[in-house]
């Protein structure tokens, strides 16, 4: 019997465990979670602590060992086509055109490339690449070509975007303007975001929520819930409030003693 | 180096002092045109020999052999590396089989190819094809499991077939290594078709080399070189204009346009384009 749709990602007891040589390592310890539509979800713990694992279980590109996690009522047993991921490195084939390189899953999923290349363009003007569609990767800058990966993954009209640490790879000056863009896009969008990263700030920064994890083995520590009102500026992160959740989420980190948190 | 005014003159002046050293060490040390003719010999049996028409016949033929053997040669090496890249079994079953048959010189096999093929054009362009088939079996097996594996992560997260894979990301990624190998099995083809020549031929520039040889006659001999240096140049600069033209994306084909610098600086993630050095016995 099928739980009803409610939520948009519905994870329970989710536990992935990797043979090694001497013995298992478990990455992810019975995990259980939901996401709503439309929520904004961060993941932050350091790093070994089965972000990583977790995104790729629900990307449908790594099986879980025990436990399972539905998208809409779905199971997810597999690469599905209504899901979009962005990783930490772009991504992006050199070969193929701005473009091109968003209508990668329109091409893949073989949709109607002409409809598609205007849904395509629309989003590229979204996230401020207008006029960019017929450039190539490598005359973008890194946050650009981060750019093209988001509207990639938003082309195809997915249920829900995983984000893997998605700007860990930018300065800081750029990946706080990507925070703020992210946010603007995500706000115009309402998509159901699930997104990684290792940086408190950035997670209390975008989610509505955020779920702290635990490094070995994986194990969901706490869910806050962060009531700040949206749209917000880069300024909120000067205000008692975000720090006091800021400092929440460090202090359970120093409570396990994890240091690279 | 730019082509500027200065380095265009240094360098024509580098070349005529080396002919006129050349030259003159011939003249004054009187050594016999047999041992190392002088430039204006050398010269004159290039004129002879192109306006009676003799070379361009001869070239004509070699450059069949070499191009024959060179479509022939990179064909099977680009089918037979993918297969190798693509089905573990053939890798399993083939690949041993393949490696010793690479560290073999294969231009030791002419003589038997000859034998078996005759002195017509088919033992030339076997004898090319041979050895032009290594550089692109290597490569395009690199190129193809060179595939970064965020890439194939990405293909996978949108439920790709391993032919949409293979076309959409292992073929274009491995272009570059292709044409490397394509690049280094152009000269090759040429080597294998003059080796053939040498060892049993009616017609062609290495045909023309050897009986020249015989004659003692080192002036036609050198303007024989000459010409197939020129053709080789040639025959790099077709391929390097076909891979400019393939693979305009690739960043080591352009430094024309700087990328986009409003933060960090765009990593071009392309793996690098790795030449096949082959140990050929020459």
């Amino acid at each position: 019997m099928a739980p009803v749709a409610t939520e948009a990602i519905a994870v329970h007891d989710l536990s992935k465990s990797y043979a090694t040589r001497d013995g298992g390592v478990v990455a992810l310890d019975r995990t259980t979670f939901n996401i709503d539509e439309g929520e904004f979800v961060a993941v932050v713990g350091p790093s070994g602590c089965g972000k990583s694992t977790l995104l790729k279980i629900l990307a449908g590109i790594l099986p879980a060992s025990s436990g399972d996690a539905r998208l809409r009522g779905t199971l997810i047993d597999g690469p599905r086509r209504d899901i979009g991921v962005v990783f930490q490195s772009p991504v992006l084939f050199p070969w193929r055109t701005v473009l091109d390189n968003v209508l990668l899953p329109v091409d893949v999923q073989r949709l109607d490339r002409t409809r598609f290349a205007r849904v395509g363009l629309d989003l590229l003007n979204l996230v401020g690449l207008r006029g960019f569609d017929h450039r190539y990767p490598w005359e973008l800058s890194g946050g650009m070509q981060q750019r093209v990966a988001i509207t990639r993954a938003l082309v195809h009209d997915p249920a829900m975007l995983l984000m893997d640490e998605p700007f860990g790879a930018l300065d800081a000056m750029t990946r706080e303007h990507m925070n703020v863009e992210l946010q603007r896009i995500w706000l115009e969008r309402k998509k159901t975001v699930l997104f990684i990263t290792h940086s408190i700030p950035e997670a209390v920064f975008l989610g509505d929520r955020v779920l702290v994890m635990t490094p070995r083995p994986g194990r969901l520590m706490d869910d806050v819930r962060v009531d700040i009102p949206r749209p917000r500026s880069l300024d909120v992160m000067n205000t008692p409030e975000f720090g006091r959740y800021v400092h929440h989420i460090r202090s359970l980190f120093n409570v396990k003693g994890a240091v690279d948190a | 180096m730019k082509w500027t005014a200065r380095n265009v003159g240094l360098t024509a002046l580098l070349f005529v002092a080396t002919i006129g050293a050349w030259e003159a060490v011939v003249r004054i040390f009187q050594i016999p045109v047999f041992i190392l003719p002088s430039p204006t010999q050398v010269g004159m049996a290039l004129y002879r020999g192109l306006a009676s028409g003799v070379y361009l016949d001869h070239l004509k033929y070699t450059l069949l052999e070499t191009l024959l053997g060179f479509i022939v040669g990179s064909a099977l090496g680009f089918f037979l590396g993918t297969a190798v890249a693509m089905n573990r079994y053939v890798e399993f079953f083939f690949y041993p089989y393949i490696v010793m048959f690479q560290s073999l010189p294969k231009v030791a096999l002419a003589p038997l190819i000859v034998v078996w093929f005759g002195l017509g054009l088919t033992s030339k362009v076997i004898n090319a094809a041979l050895v032009a088939f290594f550089p692109l079996l290597v490569n395009t097996m690199v190129g193809l499991k060179s595939a970064d594996e965020d890439r194939v992560s990405l293909m996978r997260s949108l439920a790709a077939s391993n032919q949409q894979i293979f076309w959409m990301l292992r073929l274009p990624n491995a272009l570059p290594f292709v044409m490397a190998g394509l690049d280094v099995a152009m000269i090759f083809a040429l080597i294998g078709a003059i080796v053939a020549e040498f060892v049993g031929a009616q017609r062609g520039l290495g045909m023309l080399i050897q009986s020249m040889n015989f004659n003692m006659d080192v002036s036609g001999q050198f303007s024989i070189l000459l010409i197939l240096s020129l053709v080789g140049l040639i025959l790099n600069r077709i391929i390097m204009l076909i891979r400019r033209r393939v693979m305009f994306w690739d960043p080591s084909e352009k430094n024309l346009i700087e990328p986009a610098t409003d933060d960090v600086t765009a990593t071009p993630r392309i793996g690098r384009v790795v030449e096949a050095k082959e140990g050929v016995a020459r």
